[in-house]
């Protein structure tokens, strides 16, 4: 990799051992992907995955204390993903117990930490930053050091912003010498799609559902979707926004996909067209068969696989203004035609807290509270994630959820069903 | 016995018993839980690769395509290898991906007292050739011996 005199002097220790030690990771990050150069971050913030104070990551805090100790911080204010508990959330005194005095902490020490390195604000914590109410939404062609997977694929594809799907540290690293390597998902070669995915559904493909069987599929090649903007427009729509989220969310954690391209209606799609896709590349169909094959091979994980809910989670990743807007209204119907008043299984709604803030001041967050469903700041994933969850019955339209824990997947639909009293 | 010739990652030289997944290595879902809850052996609780789940993973020569999943990845792999419950080794049949190589160079400049050669670019017939159990030995230049 060839570094510039400033780039070459921090390498050479002339800011310090510590500042060293930063760009001799990026520069061998680098290197195993034959980067030529590193390039400057141009986003205003950035965006950090490691945000839970867990007890077994303490090598990563005990690096964190290195960057402070050294006075190495980042000149780049950045937002983290979901906190991992909140009161508000069901927990009985047993995971109440792990959660507070076995597994998270860490917490307040990783958040003190958090604030020293750079954190945005004190409500900066989720995995949607680039939400309007959050304010991290880079511009198009923005180069990023982010980490989170469902916000990379998201910011790359939808908004058009250039990053790589790095790692939790890799992430603040960037940031701190403020220039990445330039490889990948940076390079116009390496945005080119290498599948062509034909949707050919009856229905609107359930988001989620569509990004898994592509993420499996493609694992972290470039698909380009051609027949998705039958059934979610040719406009970036809140709508269309929040069904790309989630539907990003799920080929990243799925499979390993930082990019996708949608044949009219992303931005690079909508510029290029068809001259994104690289020659030979591979082709997968999917129809309704296909899409019903993904989720019946689904390993179900409870004991008892009739057993019948004990929680539900809605919100990984977490949901938009609109998402909650909604499924209040969808609830509150299906609560009326059932003839009941409240959902019957515990349900939870996770969202942004700048989101919830201003979801709090709309009249759907009164009409929300009236049907039994609790909203909350936190990381599903981080909450499930722990023997005591595994036994119990949690469902889910998360796929990402679905995949990192034993929580049990279901369509949007079926969910609601379910929540208001039906079987599936 | 078959020999392969890969990339340097990270440098090293190990023995080991060979763990193989034809599908992408999900780090999140096959390390943390194992990790956090004290799991000696350190078995792979993805739910998801039939192939590994259940498996101990500590000390194992790990054989894969790719890793996958959240990029939480690169971290979890360097806390592992700073716990000292590591792979012995991750032996990559294509190019290896951000998250793996962010993990495995973590722990290369990090983490001292702690070696785990990683080694990318063996090709397809070493992931077809190689099968849980065989004896593994990476060598320093990139030369992978399977027996």
């Amino acid at each position: 990799m060839i570094l510039n005199k400033e780039q070459q002097a921090i390498l050479n220790g002339e800011k310090g051992e510590t500042l060293a030690k930063v760009m001799k990771t990026l520069v061998m990050y680098g290197d195993a992907f034959e980067a030529e150069k590193l390039v400057p971050i141009t986003s205003e913030y950035n965006h950090l995955v490691t945000s839970f104070g867990l007890k077994v990551m303490s090598p990563v805090y005990d690096l964190m204390q290195q960057l402070l100790d050294a006075g190495v911080i980042s000149e780049q204010k950045f937002s983290v993903d979901p906190r991992p508990i909140d009161k508000n959330v069901p927990a009985n005194f047993l995971q109440n117990f792990v959660f507070n005095k076995f597994m998270y902490t860490k917490q307040g020490f990783y958040e003190d930490q958090l604030n020293k390195l750079g954190l945005m604000n004190k409500d900066a914590f989720t995995c949607t930053c680039y939400m309007d109410e959050v304010g991290n939404k880079p511009k198009k062609g923005d180069v990023l050091s982010w980490a989170e997977s469902s916000a990379v694929v998201y910011a790359n594809s939808v908004l058009g912003a250039r990053c790589n799907r790095n790692s939790g540290i890799i992430d603040i690293m960037g940031s701190i010498v403020g220039y990445v390597p330039y490889f990948g998902l940076l390079t116009d070669e390496g945005r080119k799609a290498t599948w062509v995915v034909k949707v050919k559904t009856t229905k609107k493909p359930e988001a989620q559902l569509l990004g898994s069987a592509i993420g499996m599929k493609v694992m972290e090649d470039v698909p380009y979707v051609q027949g998705l903007d039958k059934w979610i427009g040719s406009e970036l729509t809140d709508s269309a926004c929040a069904y790309l989220k989630d539907f990003g969310a799920a080929t990243a954690s799925n499979g390993a996909v930082g990019l996708y391209h949608i044949e009219n209606l992303t931005p690079e799609a909508k510029e290029m067209g068809e001259k994104l896709i690289c020659e030979g590349a591979k082709e997968y169909i999917i129809d309704d068969a296909e899409l019903k094959r993904v989720q019946d091979n689904y390993p179900v994980m409870w004991k008892n696989a009739d057993a019948t809910p004990k929680l539900c989670f809605v919100g990984c990743p977490h949901l938009s203004l609109e998402q909650l807007k909604e499924w209040t209204l969808n609830i509150e119907k299906e609560l009326k035609a059932k003839g009941i008043k409240k959902v019957t299984v515990p349900t939870v709604f996770t969202a942004a807290p700048k989101v919830l803030e201003t979801f709090n001041k709309t009249e759907y967050a009164e009409r929300l509270k009236a049907t039994g469903v609790i909203t909350s700041y936190i990381c599903p994933l981080m909450y499930m994630n722990n023997p005591l969850c595994k036994k119990m019955p949690v469902i889910t339209s998360s796929n990402k959820l679905r995949t990192y824990t034993s929580a049990r997947y279901y369509t949007d639909a079926e969910i609601l069903t379910i929540i208001t009293g039906g079987k599936k | 016995m078959k020999v392969f010739k890969g990339r340097v990652v990270t440098p090293g030289e190990v023995t080991a018993e060979a763990v193989v997944t034809h599908e992408g290595f999900n780090t999140l879902a096959s390390l943390q839980m194992a990790l956090q809850f004290g799991d000696k052996e350190v078995k792979c609780g993805d739910q998801n690769n039939s192939e590994l789940h259940g498996k101990p993973l500590i000390g194992k020569a790990l054989c894969l395509p790719q890793t996958i999943g959240s990029t939480t990845g690169g971290l979890v792999l360097y806390c592992a290898c700073a716990m000292k419950k590591n792979p012995a080794c991750m032996l990559f049949s294509g190019h290896i991906d951000s998250l793996a190589a962010a993990g495995a160079v973590l722990a290369d400049v990090w983490v001292e007292g702690v070696t785990m050669p990683v080694v990318d670019s063996l090709g397809d017939e070493f992931l077809n050739y190689v099968k849980d159990g065989m004896k593994v030995t990476v060598k320093p230049d990139g030369e992978v011996c399977v027996e």
